[in-house]
């Protein structure tokens, strides 16, 4: 036995710091690296928002300009969405699907890493505008003829930027669909996927044909902007619309994109802590592919004030209250395991309740916007705003604040404090009701989105003001787990390997996991494999014997897609620098592109074309099989 | 002045003039609120359910972590039952009720015999009554009880038209004219906002819909239809010259004088008029002399620059804006 893992720890054994640094190709270092640039875009993004919600405090706020103000609310949605939600979420999946499917590393190891080095290349280029004081300043939804019109550069940030983080996450996407179609440890057949990696493939999907519709919207907008085209004009032949159909095509999807991953680590909490399996998991997962799929047909709903017929209103008012179907599964899935099990309750478990509560004052919301003339009246109001905080904040965030208490023992393989954990989960929970149950009210009394400011006597001060209250509130409780997760990496007493008595596998192995994750690939023959503990005692046997240890070099197997019988072993790629040459070549394009430099952007292509050369030449006779 | 004190009462001082989407003062605005307070009840029952399960679920017996778990009953049928089956009949019901409740809310401009053109612009709205050449701006009149068809539109980004307490909002598209019915039960004056973002002065896009009798509104738009009253003596004289002798003109109109510009508001009468920049300050004297002469620090960004002038040139150019009744 421990003659294989030494052969394994030399296979896997990692080159000097530096070159680690900037050629890794390991799932679990560009998974903390994706959580921490993650994290730091959403300080960001929660600065932005204490400065707007001190502008708006009291009426007739004179703190912000509204140039700024504009730049504030539209960074904000940027990043909480682009740059915060989605490569979070990215960075849980990057982490712990290899490792709850059983797998050494993902399908592409250079291509996620090629991911991450393009998602903080973007961020950095968006962030850059707001350091010239000329950020996006036209909302995360930029609106056309007022974004196609736009002097300046700041719209160029937004329309080029996002072109340039579609790459990464569609890379990202396509990774995550062959990994957990094509990488599962043997037996686990489809029925037997963790809820989390059902969560990612739905999301995956949604990315893969979703985020098309975005660049190519974006791509309109930069060729009308810079190269004199007129998508968007009525006068030229164009149509505002065009801009909005596309957005949202994208933009509805996205909401599932950044909600399914979330629910996902809710469903993998609620087993763990309820001492039981989870309930109904067939329909989980069903509800789970079904909600990535409607959430295709529902975009018009964002749509209903621009005058469009009402036939074609109606069947998208059905489908949006359709939607609601598989989001009631996992929420009753969810209350019939606590029902039927025997709560533990425990930070993640909590964030997780919490979680319930504000999801489903957020999804019956939600439900009303399909009631066609409800949404034309509070549409674009604070009653929005209410809503889909209520969704976004509570159905993701939350999610997000329990999954990073119950994996941060596996990735630090340390543990927080438990007190500091109840009492930031009491202030966040708290505070973010106090900061958007008010907006709803406000929005019923006609406040517009996206003002400002706002005048006094239209009974809108008492609400803004417990608002920003709550927001402070909220802003405490997040600084709390900031500090409770950085004092838990660096005085935190050690977790050991299993401190939840997890179902999934990931806790089958050590923490931190070893480059190699497991010693000997698991066997799996249930959709808790964890909770199998013969099954776990067989694989230290077939350690031992040297059965699926796979030590010859980076190895893991493939299996099929549906049952997951043992097909082949697969040698994984190793630490390669040009992930992260291909990604600063692009960078070096967009900021020709962004500069109107026509040299530097052409001296992109040949850098990204030279790179590519690079990243597929065969350097090593092993390299062809590799690619 | 009468009817800036009206709005004074009315409006901006908040006795009940607000833009509430739940202060009913047509059909439309009835139908749309008794839908909210159907959705209310229902949604507070479904919370309260899912909150006692949830009580239940965690209080009735807590576990250790040290403590064997059990195989249990999956829980299928109770999820199909509470998760589909349940939904899918409420849903059903409020697809229903949607469906009813579109006609009553939706424009059937057949019926309409009146209509007004609305379009927005950064940041004002224009309106004009082309039956009967009337031009005003970030004021609608309507007669109490008469349904009026509300043609909106926009000459350069996308702005959203809202006046809760009569209406759902209606966006104001540039190409396209949408429609909406405002048919007031009755007389008032209901606050309304621009509801679409469109661009700096987004918070300072809102109007006040003037609904009044029958008769009132006839004399209201003969009235707003003729042209400016011609300067009654030397001095207003002197404060026409001031204003067709400035920048005012290549952007305001006047009807009845030279000045013909259509970027800014139309001035025909604007004495008449309750406030000034789309409801962002009250009309009056003073207020008008700080906007003429430095609108940028009302509303920073406006497409308005600011004017120098002379005292005595100033109070000649207002005593004629005054005149314009």
């Amino acid at each position: 036995m421990a003659a294989n893992v030494e052969r394994l720890e030399r296979a896997w054994a990692e080159p000097g710091a530096l070159i680690t640094a900037f050629a890794t190709v390991d799932h679990k270092k560009i998974g903390v690296r994706y959580l921490t640039t993650a994290t730091v875009f959403f300080v960001l993004a929660g600065l932005e928002a204490m400065v707007m919600r001190t502008q708006l405090a009291e009426p007739n706020g004179r703190l912000l300009s509204p140039e700024a103000y504009n730049q504030l609310f539209s960074m904000h949605g940027i990043t909480m969405i682009f740059l915060f939600v989605t490569p979070m979420l990215s960075g849980f999946g990057n982490y712990l699907v290899p490792l709850q499917i059983g797998a050494r590393d993902m399908a592409f190891p250079r291509m996620n890493a090629f991911g991450y080095w393009v998602f903080l290349a973007a961020g950095l280029f968006i962030y850059s505008s707001l350091l010239i004081g000329k950020a996006p300043d036209n909302g995360w939804f930029n609106y056309a003829p007022l974004s196609s019109n736009a002097q300046g550069t700041n719209i160029d940030f937004y329309g080029l930027g996002l072109i340039f983080l579609g790459i990464s996450t569609t890379a990202g996407a396509v990774n995550f669909i062959v990994t957990i179609f094509r990488l599962r440890a043997p037996g686990m057949s489809l029925n037997r996927i963790p809820l989390f990696c059902w969560a990612v493939l739905a999301t995956s999907f949604s990315i893969v044909f979703a985020v098309p519709s975005l660049t190519a919207d974006c791509l309109l907008l930069e060729l009308s902007r810079k190269w004199g085209f007129h998508f968007f004009e009525k006068a030229t032949g164009g149509d505002p619309l065009l801009w909005q159909h596309l957005f949202w095509i994208f933009g509805h999807p996205d909401v599932y994109i950044i909600f399914l991953p979330a629910v996902g680590i809710v469903s993998s909490i609620v087993p763990v802590f309820s001492r039981r399996p989870m309930a109904a998991y067939h329909l989980v997962a069903l509800a789970t592919m079904a909600t990535g799929f409607l959430g295709f047909g529902v975009w018009v709903h964002h749509m209903f004030a621009v005058g469009l017929p009402q036939v074609t209103m109606t069947f998208f008012a059905a489908a949006s209250m359709a939607i609601a179907i598989p989001s009631g599964i996992q929420i009753f899935a969810w209350l019939a395991t606590i029902i039927g099990g025997r709560p533990v309750i425990r930070t993640p478990f909590l964030f997780v309740v919490g979680f319930i509560v504000v999801f489903v004052i957020g999804g019956l919301s939600g439900v009303m916007f399909a009631v066609i003339p409800f949404d034309q009246q509070v549409t674009d109001s604070y009653f929005v705003v209410a809503h889909f905080h209520y969704v976004l904040f509570g159905g993701a965030v939350f999610p997000i604040f329990a999954g990073v208490h119950y994996w941060l023992p596996k990735i630090t393989g340390r543990m927080f404090s438990e007190r500091a954990g109840v009492a930031s989960f009491w202030l966040v929970f708290v505070g973010f009701n106090l900061t958007f149950f008010p907006m709803h009210i406000a929005g019923l009394l006609g406040m517009p989105r996206r003002v400002y400011t706002y005048p006094d006597h239209m009974g809108w001060d008492v609400l803004n003001l417990l608002s920003t209250i709550g927001g402070f509130v909220l802003a405490a409780g997040i600084l709390v787990i900031l500090a409770n997760v950085l004092w838990s990496v660096r005085w935190g007493p050690p977790a050991g390997d299993d401190p939840w008595d997890g179902n999934t596998l990931e806790w089958a192995t050590t923490s931190p996991p070893p480059p190699y994750n497991f010693p000997v690939i698991p066997v799996v023959r249930s959709a808790d494999p964890n909770w199998d503990r013969e099954d776990r005692s067989a694989d230290a046997r077939r350690l031992e014997h040297g059965e699926l240890v796979l030590a010859d070099g980076h190895e893991t197997v493939s299996t099929g897609e549906v049952d997951a019988e043992l097909e082949r072993v697969l040698r994984m790629p190793t630490d390669s620098p040009w992930p992260l040459a291909l990604a600063l070549s692009l960078t070096v394009l967009f900021v020709g592109l962004i500069a109107s430099s026509n040299l530097i952007a052409w001296v992109g292509v040949g850098l990204v074309l030279a790179s590519l050369a690079a990243w597929h030449y065969p350097w090593t006779p092993h390299e062809e099989e590799l690619a | 002045m009468g009817a800036t004190l009206t709005l004074a009462a009315f409006g901006l001082a908040g006795c009940g003039g607000g833009q509430s989407t739940l202060v009913v003062r047509s059909d439309a605005s009835g139908r749309i609120d008794s839908l909210w307070w159907v959705m209310l009840v229902g949604s507070a029952i479904v919370v309260a359910v899912v909150l006692a399960l949830l009580a239940l679920g965690l209080l009735r017996r807590r576990g250790t972590p040290a403590e064997e778990r059990k195989q249990r009953r999956p829980g299928t049928t109770f999820v199909a039952i509470a998760g589909v089956a349940i939904p899918s009949v409420v849903l059903v019901a409020l697809f229903a009720l949607t469906v009813d409740a579109l006609p009553k809310t939706s424009p059937n401009i057949d019926k309409t015999k009146l209509s007004v053109d609305v379009v927005g612009r950064q940041w004002f709205w224009d309106v004009s009554y082309p039956a009967d050449g009337a031009r005003t701006a970030n004021e609608i009149h309507i007669p109490v009880g008469v349904p009026v068809d509300v043609r909106v539109t926009s000459k350069d980004v996308i702005h959203s038209l809202w006046v809760p307490e009569l209406n759902r909002k209606v966006d104001a598209i540039p190409g396209r004219t949408n429609h909406v019915v405002f048919d007031a039960r009755t007389a008032g004056i209901y606050r309304g906002q621009c509801a679409e973002f469109c661009g700096l002065q987004h918070a300072h896009m809102a109007l006040y819909v003037v609904a009044e009798p029958r008769a009132d509104f006839e004399r209201w738009l003969r009235r707003t239809a003729a042209p400016a009253p011609p300067p009654a003596n030397a001095d207003l004289e002197r404060g026409q010259q001031v204003l067709l002798g400035s920048a005012c003109e290549y952007c305001h109109r006047i009807a009845g004088t030279n000045a013909s510009g259509t970027v800014g508001p139309d001035l025909t009468h604007l004495a008449t008029r309750m406030t000034l920049g789309a409801a962002t300050i009250l009309n009056g004297r003073g207020n008008l002399a700080g906007w003429i002469l430095d609108p940028q620090h009302i509303k920073p960004g406006n497409k308005m620059p600011g004017t120098a002038l002379t005292g005595p040139d100033l109070q000649s150019l207002l005593d004629y804006l005054e005149s314009l009744r």
